[in-house]
């Protein structure tokens, strides 16, 4: 049919937007959680520092959001544009999800405003504190029921097909699929991991560049500890995920750990290149795939072996999984230190050099992001819906897909540009040191 | 009354939302471009700022919702729709895109940019324009089945007279409905000189919104006769949209009680707008597609309608909340409070 163009390029055009759709959608879902725990400290301690970090982050916040819904409606309509076929068919089955999901985005939606021109005017802060719940929950809810679409086409489930007819419909079977519980809280605890990692990261360039306030020593510590937590959850869901692709999508698990032969005592293979079908410099971590894949060092681990040359993701993916492992676990390690280093007062956190760390970790963390979704989705293939509709089958037949690209390419450089352009706009005409020094001269200095 | 009818109802109730809050915030987006550029900035941009801020978002919604909520109903739409709209509303993805995010970035980022304020003045007028290409298509004409797959003939759609009347249509109409509620939200806030002008400019957007929307159901007699003649069953729904928009012009022209003037308005729309949806029934996409052979399963639309209803029941309080804090609340319109973050 010589539809192989328009399925490449709306591969590749999907891939764009999702890429860079979960930037924003990321900082989205975890900075209301952010802003929430600051305002929270902030009423709790009395400490107008913390208050006044929330009141800047919700002010950041509302850039990238709006950057954020305006990407989420392009790829919700995209999805219907470009992969005509497969929304007919989820739209029969899974459409449940995704209609809360609109639910959720239009509490959020409502509240957010609410509480962004509030500021001030309720007497008690905690009745506006309270204001900022349904975003916090509408925002993770989001992530929740979007990824519950994202699980079924890894994992499908709750319907029938007999002759090309969809059948026994369930759409609640459909919704809670075996992937679900895994990739609903890896999602969103990365994604209270990055934003806390993105947050520390501009605290310490601040500190770096010679702002020694205590407002920015105070938004590091919270948020490094906020990032510890979230980074330690995120490995230990990490494991749990092995087990469910070790159980529901073998492939993908082998195709990521290079686990060409099915065997027991199965090692895992760390970084490495692909050379010719053969793994070079590698580093082999005896018994660990089987301990990942289930719990036991002699247990079987499904390879490549059992599957059709046709079925079999592309083995690149073992580089996105080195990615995001590595900076997983950098950032663990990072946190880490750098609590106990607070805690204790080492001399070693507060120097430049390991600032510097810090503020790499916030990149380094979206990266990971990146990482973990191209893994997930590049992953999935050739799949677009695991064992019943294959991605090139789902395409749209449209001949313009090409020149949408290239708007869109263009769409994103601008909407990108333009929302870094007007953050460090926002935040450099008005440097904390003299926002703070204005509200105490308004309140006649009888507070901080 | 069928799962179908329910469902189609739903969507066309919140399309209708979407375009009624969207022309709002569209309009006043481009006024607010336009008295830039005429050095009029100082009258309206104050009250335009004050009603579009804290709701711009919630606007965006009510288009996912329609188009989320029309693929669960009805996902043979995605097939049919999704195929051939790739370039129309890929457009309007685009200019969505420069518009939301455009505005947040003056609003929040750089108060008074004029080369943003414009951005998004002109992407807001735009974006009707664009949408509307749907309901052109939907007449049918447009679209052909070859080899099983749905394709859109450009040339005959951008030849097309009922296109472009549509477009017109959709830009004044747009205009008409933004300036007639900023009348009324600028005489909430007590600021005459703004009510002045914004009553000025519905005054001027009532005539081309009204003949054009005539003309369409006279082109229509040519291009789809079918809907034509159905059109004439639902006589009496025109009949009232016509005298409700008399009623509203009236109104403004002897400058009395605009908060009416907007009720008819939208009383205006919404029989106008519930008249040719049911006009249009059974047909999604004429002649190829109807709600009976696109619906979806029993238990996906039963429990679609569950989780509408269980959503209302949270949606209903909150934009009561939002409203009462930012659209009735006095000292908030008339901009003696501000409380952005």
């Amino acid at each position: 049919m010589g539809n192989e163009q328009a399925v490449f390029f709306s591969r590749v055009l999907t891939e764009l937007t999702l890429s860079f759709h979960i930037i924003y959608a990321t900082i989205g879902v975890g900075v209301p959680l952010m802003i929430m725990i600051a305002q929270w400290v902030g009423i709790k301690k009395n400490d107008e520092h913390y208050i006044l970090l929330a009141r800047r982050w919700a002010r950041g916040f509302v850039i990238t959001v709006a950057v954020g819904v305006v990407t989420g409606t392009a790829i919700g309509l995209q999805l219907s544009l470009l992969w005509p076929n497969f929304m007919e068919l989820a739209g029969n089955v899974a459409a449940l999800p995704l209609f809360m999901e609109t639910f959720a985005f239009f509490f959020e939606a409502i509240f957010l405003g609410i509480y962004l021109y509030t500021w001030d005017r309720f007497e008690n802060q905690k009745k506006h504190l309270l204001l900022l719940i349904p975003v916090a929950i509408g925002a993770s809810f989001s992530a929740v029921f979007i990824t519950m679409l994202n699980a079924f086409m890894n994992a499908p489930q709750g319907f029938d097909l007999v002759n090309g007819e969809i059948i026994n419909i369930n759409p609640l079977l459909a919704m809670f699929n075996p992937a679900m519980p895994t990739k609903v809280a890896h999602v969103v605890s990365t994604a209270f991991m990055t934003s806390a990692f993105v947050l520390a990261s501009i605290a310490a360039f601040r500190m770096i560049k010679g702002s020694n306030h205590v407002y920015h020593k105070k938004a590091l510590y919270l948020t490094m500890k906020i990032g510890l937590i979230f980074s330690i959850a995120t490995a230990v869901i990490g494991d749990f995920s092995g087990k469910y692709l070790a159980e529901y999508q073998p492939e993908k698990l082998a195709a990521a750990e290079w686990h060409f032969e099915t065997e027991g005592n199965a090692p895992l293979i760390l970084y490495g290149v692909l050379d010719d079908g053969e793994v070079k410099y590698a580093i082999e971590i005896p018994y660990a795939l089987s301990i990942l894949a289930h719990s036991m060092p002699s247990a079987e681990v499904i390879g490549l072996d059992q599957f059709p040359e046709d079925e079999i993701p592309p083995l690149y993916i073992h580089y996105l999984f080195d990615i995001m492992v590595t900076i997983g676990m950098w950032m663990v390690l990072l946190s880490g230190v750098f609590w106990l280093g607070t805690r204790r007062r080492w001399k070693l956190v507060t120097t430049k050099w390991f600032r510097w760390l810090i503020v790499l970790g916030g990149p380094l963390s979206i990266i990971a992001i990146e990482a973990g979704w191209w893994l997930a989705e590049v992953g999935r293939q050739p799949w677009v819906l695991r064992g019943i509709m294959r991605t090139e089958d789902a395409a749209t037949t449209s001949g313009q897909v090409g020149t949408m690209l290239v708007l869109f390419v263009i769409l994103y450089i601008i909407l990108g540009i333009g929302s870094v352009v007007v953050l460090t706009r926002m935040f450099r005409k008005n440097p904390v040191e003299r926002e703070i020094e204005d509200r105490e001269m308004e309140k006649g200095g009888d507070v901080l | 009354m069928t799962l179908e009818i329910i469902g189609i109802s739903v969507l066309w109730t919140f399309l209708f939302g979407y375009i009624l809050v969207g022309a709002i915030d569209f309009g006043a987006g481009f006024f607010n471009a336009y008295s830039l550029i005429t050095g009029r900035q100082r009258i309206l941009t104050n009250i335009i700022q004050r009603y579009l801020s804290p709701v711009w978002e919630v606007t965006n919604v009510f288009l996912v919702f329609f188009f989320v909520g029309i693929i669960g109903f009805f996902p043979k739409t995605a097939f049919y729709y999704g195929t051939t709209l790739l370039v129309p509303v890929s457009i309007g993805i685009i200019l969505l895109a420069i518009r939301g995010s455009y505005y947040a970035f003056e609003t929040y980022g750089a108060r008074g940019h004029k080369g943003y304020s414009f951005m998004y003045g002109l992407a807001g007028i735009l974006i009707p324009a664009s949408l509307s290409i749907v309901l052109t298509i939907s007449e049918g004409g447009f679209v052909t089945m070859v080899e099983g797959h749905p394709v859109l003939d450009y040339w005959l759609l951008f030849s097309s007279r009922l296109t472009w009347s549509i477009v017109v249509l959709s830009i004044a109409a747009t205009l008409y409905i933004s300036a007639v509620f900023l009348t009324w939200y600028a005489n909430k806030a007590r600021d005459t000189e703004a009510t002045k002008l914004l009553r000025k400019y519905a005054l001027i957007w009532a005539l081309p919104t009204m003949i054009t929307a005539a003309g369409i159901i006279f082109e229509l007699r040519i291009h789809n006769p079918e809907h034509y003649s159905n059109i004439q069953r639902f006589w009496p729904m025109f009949l009232i949209s016509f005298l409700m928009f008399i009623g509203t012009v009236v109104l403004l022209w002897v400058r009395k009680n605009y908060g009416l003037a907007f009720g008819l308005l939208a009383g205006q729309f919404i029989f106008a707008f519930f008249g040719y949806g049911a006009s249009h029934y059974p047909y999604l996409l004429y002649p190829h597609l109807t709600i009976y052979d696109s619906f979806t399963n029993t238990a996906m639309a039963i429990s679609l309608i569950v989780v509408f209803i269980l959503g209302l029941g949270l949606l209903i309080p909150s934009l009561y909340l939002l409203m009462r804090l930012f659209l009735f609340d006095k000292d908030y319109v008339r901009g003696k409070s501000n409380h952005h973050a």
